[in-house]
Parts: C-alpha cells; sequence; structure tokens
C-alpha cells in the first residue's frame, strides 16, 4: 500500500498570448515540476497552449454558492454602473 | 460545513424544495458546478456514470496496446500510438471530472480493480489481427462518438466540459480506423477477407456497446430529466446502423446481418436481433478477455506502487530542503 497518495493539482492554461490563462482541469502529481509535466501530457498535446500554470488544488479559496445571495446581488441593483442608464439626445451619435 | 452534510440535517421538506428548486434549474438549461447543492442521487449516479466512463478509456487502451509494437508501418505506429495517448487523457479528465463529486482517485481505481465498478463490455473481446485495429477505431469509436456528443450538453459542468475535449479529439480515431480498413480492403484478397473477419467479430458487440434496449434499461427516465441522456439507447443504435451501413458499402464488406434492409416507410435499417445473453454474460465477467484485462490492469498499479512511492518522497525531501534554504 503507498503510504501517502499524489496531492490534487488545478491546471491553467495560456492558449496563445495575448489570452488569458483559463482553467482546464485538474490532475495528481507529486510535486509542481510533474505536475507541469502531466499538464503538458494531458492537456497539451494538440498545441493547445503557450503557458501552464499550476496551483495545489488546497490553496485555493473558493466562495460559496450558497451565500450568492449576499455576494453578488448587491450589483444587481445599480443599474448607474451602465452606461444605458444615462440619457442623451439622439444628436449625440457615438459617446 | 459542506453543502452535502448541511443536507442530512435539513427537514424532508427543505429537502423536498431544494429538489424541486435543482430540477427547475435543470430544466432551465443550467449547469450545476462541483459545490452547488444537489441531491444525493445526482451525485451517486453522476459518480456511477463518469467513473465507468473513464474506466472504460483506461481498460479501452489495453486491445489496442497490444498492436502497438506490431503496427504494419511507422506511419500507423505514430497513430495508434497517439491514439493510445489520448485514451489516457480522455481517462484522467475524466477520473479528474469525477473527483469533484466527492470520491477520490484511490477510492474509483479501488472500485475498478475489485470488480465493483464496470467499463465497457466491449473491451473484453481480443484483438486478435492487425485489422481489429481498424475495425475498432471505425466501430467502437463511431460507437463512443454517437454516445459522447450528447453528453456535451449534460447538466454537470465538469462532465460537459471534458466531453467537449473528448469529442473534439475523438474524430480522428474513427478515421484513423476507417483508414486501416480501406487500405485493407484494397488490398490483396486475403487481406480483404481480414477486414471483413474483423467487422464480422466487432460488429455485434460494437451495437451491444450502445446499451440494453429501452425496455431493459433501468436508469434511463432519470438520466434523461438530468440531461445525462438525451436519446435512448435504440435510437443512437438505429443512428449507428444507419450512418454506418452506407460506410461498410463503400469498403466493399458486408455487414454479418442476413436481416440488414432498409426499410423505406421508417427511412432507416431494419435489423436482426441482437444476443443479449452474450453481452449480459460479458458484462457479468464471463467474455472471452475480462479475467486477462484485469489483470494487466491490475498489475500495472501495483509493479507501479514503489515509483508512486518514490516520486513522493523525493517530492517531500526536495521541499524540506527548500525550507532549509530558506532559513
Amino acid at each position: 500500500m503507498s503510504t501517502k497518495n499524489w496531492p490534487l493539482w488545478e491546471v491553467f492554461v495560456r492558449s496563445k498570448n495575448g489570452l488569458e490563462h483559463r482553467h482546464f482541469g485538474s490532475l495528481h502529481a507529486a510535486d509542481a515540476d510533474m505536475a507541469l509535466e502531466n499538464a503538458r501530457d494531458v492537456y497539451t498535446r494538440r498545441n493547445e497552449g503557450v503557458s501552464i500554470w499550476v496551483v495545489e488544488s488546497k490553496n485555493i479559496t473558493a466562495s460559496n454558492p450558497e451565500h450568492n445571495g449576499e455576494m453578488f446581488e448587491p450589483a444587481q441593483d445599480k443599474v448607474y454602473r451602465h452606461p444605458t442608464f444615462y440619457d442623451l439626445p439622439d444628436e449625440v451619435k457615438h459617446m | 460545513m459542506s453543502p452535502e452534510r448541511k443536507a442530512t440535517i435539513m427537514s424532508e421538506e427543505q429537502i423536498k424544495n431544494l429538489e424541486k428548486q435543482f430540477e427547475e434549474r435543470i430544466a432551465r438549461d443550467e449547469k450545476i458546478e462541483p459545490k452547488d447543492w444537489m441531491p444525493e442521487k445526482y451525485r451517486k449516479t453522476h459518480i456511477r456514470q463518469m467513473s465507468q466512463h473513464a474506466h472504460s478509456e483506461i481498460v479501452g487502451m489495453l486491445p489496442e496496446g497490444n498492436w502497438i509494437t506490431r503496427a504494419p508501418s511507422l506511419r500507423r505506429k505514430v497513430a495508434l500510438l497517439a491514439k493510445v495517448q489520448d485514451e489516457a487523457g480522455h481517462g484522467l479528465y475524466l477520473y479528474s471530472a469525477t473527483e469533484t463529486l466527492g470520491i477520490s482517485r484511490d477510492e474509483m481505481y479501488e472500485q475498478l480493480h475489485t470488480g465493483k465498478a464496470k467499463y465497457s463490455s466491449i473491451f473484453n473481446y481480443p484483438t486478435i489481427t492487425w485489422a481489429d485495429m481498424g475495425a475498432i477505431g471505425w466501430l467502437v469509436d463511431g460507437a463512443a462518438i454517437i454516445n459522447q456528443v450528447p453528453l456535451c450538453n449534460t447538466s454537470y459542468g465538469p462532465y460537459a466540459r471534458a466531453m467537449i475535449r473528448v469529442c473534439k479529439e475523438e474524430s480522428f480515431h474513427q478515421r484513423q480506423g476507417f483508414e486501416i480498413m480501406l487500405k485493407l480492403s484494397n488490398g490483396t484478397p486475403e487481406q480483404k477477407e481480414m477486414a471483413q473477419d474483423a467487422l464480422n467479430r466487432w460488429w455485434w458487440p460494437a451495437l451491444m456497446m450502445l446499451g440494453p434496449t429501452d425496455a431493459e434499461s433501468v436508469h434511463t427516465e432519470q438520466s434523461m430529466k438530468w440531461k445525462l441522456k438525451r436519446k435512448s439507447n435504440d435510437d443512437l443504435r438505429q443512428q449507428f446502423i444507419d450512418q454506418t451501413v452506407p460506410q461498410a458499402d463503400i469498403l466493399g464488406l458486408t455487414i454479418p446481418d442476413p436481416d440488414l434492409k432498409w426499410n423505406e416507410e421508417r427511412g432507416s435499417y431494419d435489423f436482426g436481433e441482437i444476443n443479449w445473453d452474450e453481452f449480459w454474460q460479458v458484462v457479468k465477467g464471463h467474455g472471452p478477455c475480462n479475467k486477462e484485462r484485469m489483470k494487466a490492469r491490475v498489475g500495472a498499479w501495483e509493479r507501479g506502487e514503489w515509483v508512486r512511492d518514490a516520486a513522493m518522497a523525493y517530492a517531500e525531501k526536495s521541499q524540506e530542503r527548500k525550507k532549509k534554504q530558506v532559513i
């Protein structure tokens, strides 16, 4: 029996320069170097990326969907944060 | 407190209410993500189906791995190698997607290795000639694609995302298989015979791969609701037959079913009786290669144990060393 299981890592890939790193999935690896190598083989077999980030899953703090109300609802009634809230005469074409 | 722990101390009415909201979200085509509340049955059904799917990808490497060293040319060899590597990748996408439901990778391996979890019964058939590599790509991957494409829209986000990636990669698998069949069919009489023999052996198992008939299928109704399934097994099978028969014609090969006949009225092919006894025998572990496949899989896992342990020990040691340097 193995003494210890390989930890879980989250993989983020930049598909090309100019784009952000995006979450691609996860994998198990003994350490960060191995996680990078495995991510290369698992997630970029067809030129899907030019850069990879790996982070051990336990280091990610996530918001709880049960608290989505207090977390995200305050933004919903603030229509004045959007340009369409403001009345302008039609003569003003592009603003 | 995690959502699932909280569920255990909620009243029945609260749970009913949550379940109703949950079903409504799915009906609206909203995706369910790992930390969202979900009914226990949804979680369990997904763990079962997704892990079986992952196991199928992993065990599916074995019948083809058999031919990598004996591929007839370098072109065929690199293609087969890439296909088998994709299957390993697909297994890994699916295992990690399943882990988001709260089951560990080790538990899943344990279930596969002890026979508690199933994998697709098709991989319990032997690959005895090179033409089997063609027939598997053409028919087995063909049937898999038909099964998998609707899953790209399934309700569980991580599963849907994994399936999109799988489906993108899968079409090369089918094309490389068909090309092998085409080459053999246009070759010497012996080569054509070899292709026909492979079709004869893989046709019926490929039809069975799409699952028991609707009347026998126990999970269909619930799975349809959760979009784990968009079409019934019989509909998928008909779709597979209708699209594959013309491809066999192009190859100049004969589908081994005397009852196969175009039905003008239905706009589909009628086909013969499937031997479901054989299907259930293979599912229950009595197929030609069930034991061999599990022996190979468990053996690989056990022989790799020292490597996994050594990698972990090395990782911990390097970590320690780094800490000391900082001080």
